[in-house]
């Protein structure tokens, strides 16, 4: 019973922060790839929200701005074909 | 009673981000000004006009690896975007856009007077 308890402990010591909720100056906006690129992996895919933290409401405006963006060429679709 | 049967002049504040052919940069004042007379026609007007420049694309378009980005802000009668919409799609030489509304209810009385404080 002990050993349960303490492996649920291990995975709780973690305390997730959203940047968006701290810094109200902090705005999701698809014209500013720079603040969207640290939330896509290597491979250019949007990284979940268990991993960064953010919340839901926030996640949700951010797949939406980071949609946008791709569209607009200002982030990959895939990032992975380099351009010769 | 029937006043209340006249037909309401809803205006909407839009922006819209587009790219403009790289090969084709001699004609750019041409498509704004094209863009200045769907907007006017409906009784619109074009607040700001923000010129990116020439940018490096993520991924090739059209085979392309550069576009040169504008940004512009307007507002118009709601049925605006649907003229303006077909014509970057007519258009070759934009590439690529995206319209994205940023007032559902706008009134340019108001707008006039925010300039003014400013």
């Amino acid at each position: 019973m002990n050993d349960i308890l303490n492996i649920k402990r291990r995975f709780l010591s973690r305390k997730k922060i959203c940047k968006f909720c701290v810094d109200p100056n902090l705005k999701i906006d698809y014209k500013n790839p720079e603040i969207l690129r640290s939330f896509l992996n290597e491979k250019g895919m949007i990284i979940h929200r268990k991993q960064t933290g953010t919340c839901a409401y926030h996640q949700r405006k951010l797949s939406i701005a980071i949609k946008r963006a791709r569209i607009m060429a200002l982030l990959p679709f895939v990032a992975d074909v380099e351009m010769e | 009673m029937f006043e209340l049967l006249k037909p309401v002049k809803r205006f909407r504040k839009w922006e819209s981000l587009f790219i403009i052919h790289p090969e084709r940069l001699d004609e750019k004042d041409q498509v704004l000004e094209k863009i200045k007379q769907i907007v006017e026609s409906k009784e619109g007007k074009i607040l700001k006009i923000d010129e990116w420049g020439l940018r490096k694309l993520a991924y090739p378009i059209q085979k392309k690896k550069q576009g040169y980005y504008v940004l512009i802000e307007f507002y118009g009668l709601a049925d605006l975007t649907k003229d303006l919409e077909e014509f970057f799609r007519i258009d070759e030489r934009v590439i690529r856009f995206i319209i994205v509304k940023l007032k559902e209810r706008f009134n340019p009385a108001e707008e006039s007077a925010e300039v003014k404080e400013n």
